[in-house]
């Protein structure tokens, strides 16, 4: 992989601006936000040998609020892969900053939103989101954004400078009962990674509350057939 | 009584409705003669309610279609009595908009391709459909089939053509099954030609020394598969002896690099090359079609998804010979593309943009000496990905033919 300055447009520099996208949508992702990569202005490479050895990259990027504002914002990152002696895999490390990415509290939509599926006897269950046509009804919108936004976490975990992930789909969730003010919801999604073009699937347990954000609970990898032996950064 | 109090000062007039946005269907489950007593008591008329299941007895369930006026009302009734309930049909407008979209579909098939609908996804047998109509309505249009899929489906190529012995361009779409926005660009590409030819002065002058060849369904058993089993089936689906897998990327089992980094050997995987180059017969009819032609100036091979405009090589970073001129009409080609929607696009070689891939389709033209040779991946960056809605066909195939005319018009300056 080549290091110094990188064309911002070409894979190197587009993969690890992705690992830095679903940094953020960890971090600051909700029902009504989800970022997409809009494009890479500047990006370069180092070799880091001080402290976790590995490949440092350093970006300024652009990413689109597709959740529902469509703002788009500027942000820069360091994103580090650990070179490591095993054959495990180590996640990357990201260190990420964004203009105008507020705190604020949530929105109006957020809390109804909230509010509606927390609601007694809530008991939320659908499949193939989007379905084959790629048609999402505007009610399931928010759960459709809500498991990239729990997605992001596994995909940040998984990532490699091997790798560049997307959700593909989800292919169903079920709303899980629970005494935390919490929405709690299982998935199943199916994620992309444009490299190996495999289809990858996980189970995931996440919950949301619009003061606590996206946390996910339990991850679990499904095999595609009886003898996959392993999610294509496992490789 | 109490309760219908309550519900009474909640209660929200309904005025008249077109739309049945925001109603709701419940489902309600009383646990005895008593609830069912104070279910009979609801007020239906003034709230709008539409029992689909009266109540009748506890042991049966209670379906009501629940305007969306009169909901929190209801549901407060429900929960300060503790009457359980679940949510049957969240909105039932969506449920109306999905059946009046399946209803489009399956109208009476369209008797021509004036009639068909440009704006859903089609299965195979309406695509063949519209091939034979588009042919039988044109006579600059002719099918030739240049051989057979795996499961013996008809390999479709429609040649357009306004005279003889000319030399050709070529578009294919659908090689990987997955990318239907591919397939149904295909589709309207194949219209745009027969529409634009005499009204269009670049088209016309094109059709009038090339012709054009169109595979809109290049790898149809995936296509079929992606119907009837799965939606993210990208290979053939040719058996592999030795393995439960099944299928062969096509875009993979060229001989051009073949077997090299970026392809792979196990038949499980999405990338797996094949036994040998040429093994499917999906790639080998378009191998002997180029061969025996022998006079193609252009070769466009359509993928999704990404938004990119890629050329030579895949296999290898030394760089095409034409590199120079190559880059140079990408940009032009993505900047008349960009043009229309505002779409944006990144552009290289493919070893330097998205990956080593070995076994490529352009690589093998290419070095068969047809220099004007690009892979598209259309819309999106990974949003919807694959499954892009259908309400995105049009603006695609729209944008991605601008692109297409400055590549066939720039091979038509340009002979050689």
């Amino acid at each position: 992989m080549a290091t110094g300055d990188l064309v911002p447009t070409h894979f190197p520099a587009r993969r690890a601006a992705q690992v830095a996208l679903h940094h953020l949508n960890t971090h600051h992702g909700s029902p009504f936000r989800v970022f997409g990569l809009q494009r890479v202005h500047t990006a370069t490479a180092e070799d880091q040998v001080v402290g976790t050895a590995g490949r440092k990259y350093s970006l300024d990027f652009s990413v689109t609020d597709y959740g529902s504002s469509g703002s788009v914002l500027r942000c820069s990152a360091e994103v580090l892969f650990p070179r490591t002696e095993t054959h495990t895999h180590t996640p990357p490390e990201v260190h990420l900053r964004c203009e105008d990415l507020t705190h604020i509290s949530s929105s109006p939509e957020e809390l109804a939103f909230y509010q509606k599926h927390t609601a007694p006897h809530s008991a939320i269950s659908a499949h193939d989101l989007p379905d084959s046509q790629g048609n999402i009804s505007q009610d399931m919108q928010p759960f459709w954004h809500l498991a990239r936004v729990a997605a992001s976490f596994i995909m940040l975990r998984e990532s490699s400078e091997n790798t560049e992930y997307n959700m593909a789909q989800v292919a169903n969730l079920t709303q899980q009962e629970t005494s935390e003010k919490q929405l709690m919801l299982k998935y199943h999604v199916l994620l992309h990674d444009i490299v190996s073009q495999e289809i990858i699937h996980w189970k995931l347990l996440c919950s949301w509350s619009p003061e606590g954000g996206v946390s996910v609970r339990e991850t679990e990898w499904l095999p595609k057939c009886p003898h996959d032996t392993g999610p294509p950064t496992a490789h | 009584m109490k309760g219908l109090l309550v519900l009474t000062a909640l209660f929200v007039a309904v005025f008249g409705k077109v739309t049945f946005e925001g109603d709701q269907v419940l489902r309600i489950t009383a646990k005895d003669a008593e609830q069912i007593s104070l279910l009979k008591e609801l007020p239906e008329q003034t709230l709008g309610l539409d029992f689909w299941m009266e109540p009748v007895h506890e042991s049966l369930p209670v379906d009501v279609h629940v305007p969306f006026h009169s909901l929190q009302a209801v549901r407060a009734f429900l929960a300060y009595n503790q009457i359980q309930y679940n949510i049957m049909i969240e909105n039932v407008q969506d449920l109306l908009d999905d059946e009046e979209r399946e209803m489009v579909k399956s109208r009476a098939f369209p008797r021509s391709t004036d009639d068909f609908v440009y704006t859903t996804y089609h299965d195979l047998n309406s695509i063949y459909s519209f091939i034979d109509m588009l042919v039988a309505e044109n006579s600059m249009v002719s099918k030739i089939v240049i051989g057979q899929s795996y499961e013996s489906r008809p390999l479709n190529v429609l040649k357009f053509s306004t005279g003889a012995n000319r030399p050709g361009l070529w578009i294919d779409t659908g090689i990987h099954s997955r990318e239907w926005v591919t397939q149904a660009s295909g589709i309207w590409f194949a219209k745009k030609i027969v529409t634009d030819y005499g009204r269009d002065p670049v088209l016309t002058d094109i059709l009038n020394k090339y012709d054009i060849f169109l595979e809109i369904v290049t790898n149809p058993d995936g296509y079929a598969y992606t119907h009837s089993r799965d939606r993210m089936w990208r290979k053939t689906r040719k058996p592999n002896p030795g393995s439960s897998c099944v299928g062969v990327d096509p875009n993979r089992n060229w001989d051009a690099g073949f077997g090299g980094g970026g392809s792979s050997s196990n038949p499980c995987t999405e990338t797996y090359r094949g036994p040998s180059a040429h093994s499917e017969p999906e790639v080998k009819a378009i191998v002997d079609f180029v061969k025996s032609h022998g006079n193609l100036k252009a070769f466009v091979s359509i993928h999704s998804y990404s938004q990119m405009l890629l050329y030579p090589y895949g296999y290898k970073s030394t760089p095409a010979k034409d590199q120079a001129e190559l880059h140079a009409l990408a940009s032009k080609a993505i900047s008349e593309l960009q043009s229309l929607y505002n779409t944006s696009y990144r552009y290289g070689s493919i070893i330097t943009t998205i990956y080593q891939a070995s076994g490529g389709t352009i690589d093998w033209t290419y070095d068969q000496g047809i220099k004007y040779s690009y892979t598209f991946e259309l819309r999106d960056t990974g949003r919807y990905g694959f499954i892009l809605p259908a309400n995105q066909i049009i603006p695609t195939a729209e944008e991605t033919w601008l692109a297409l005319m400055a590549i066939m018009e720039h091979t038509k300056n340009n002979p050689y």
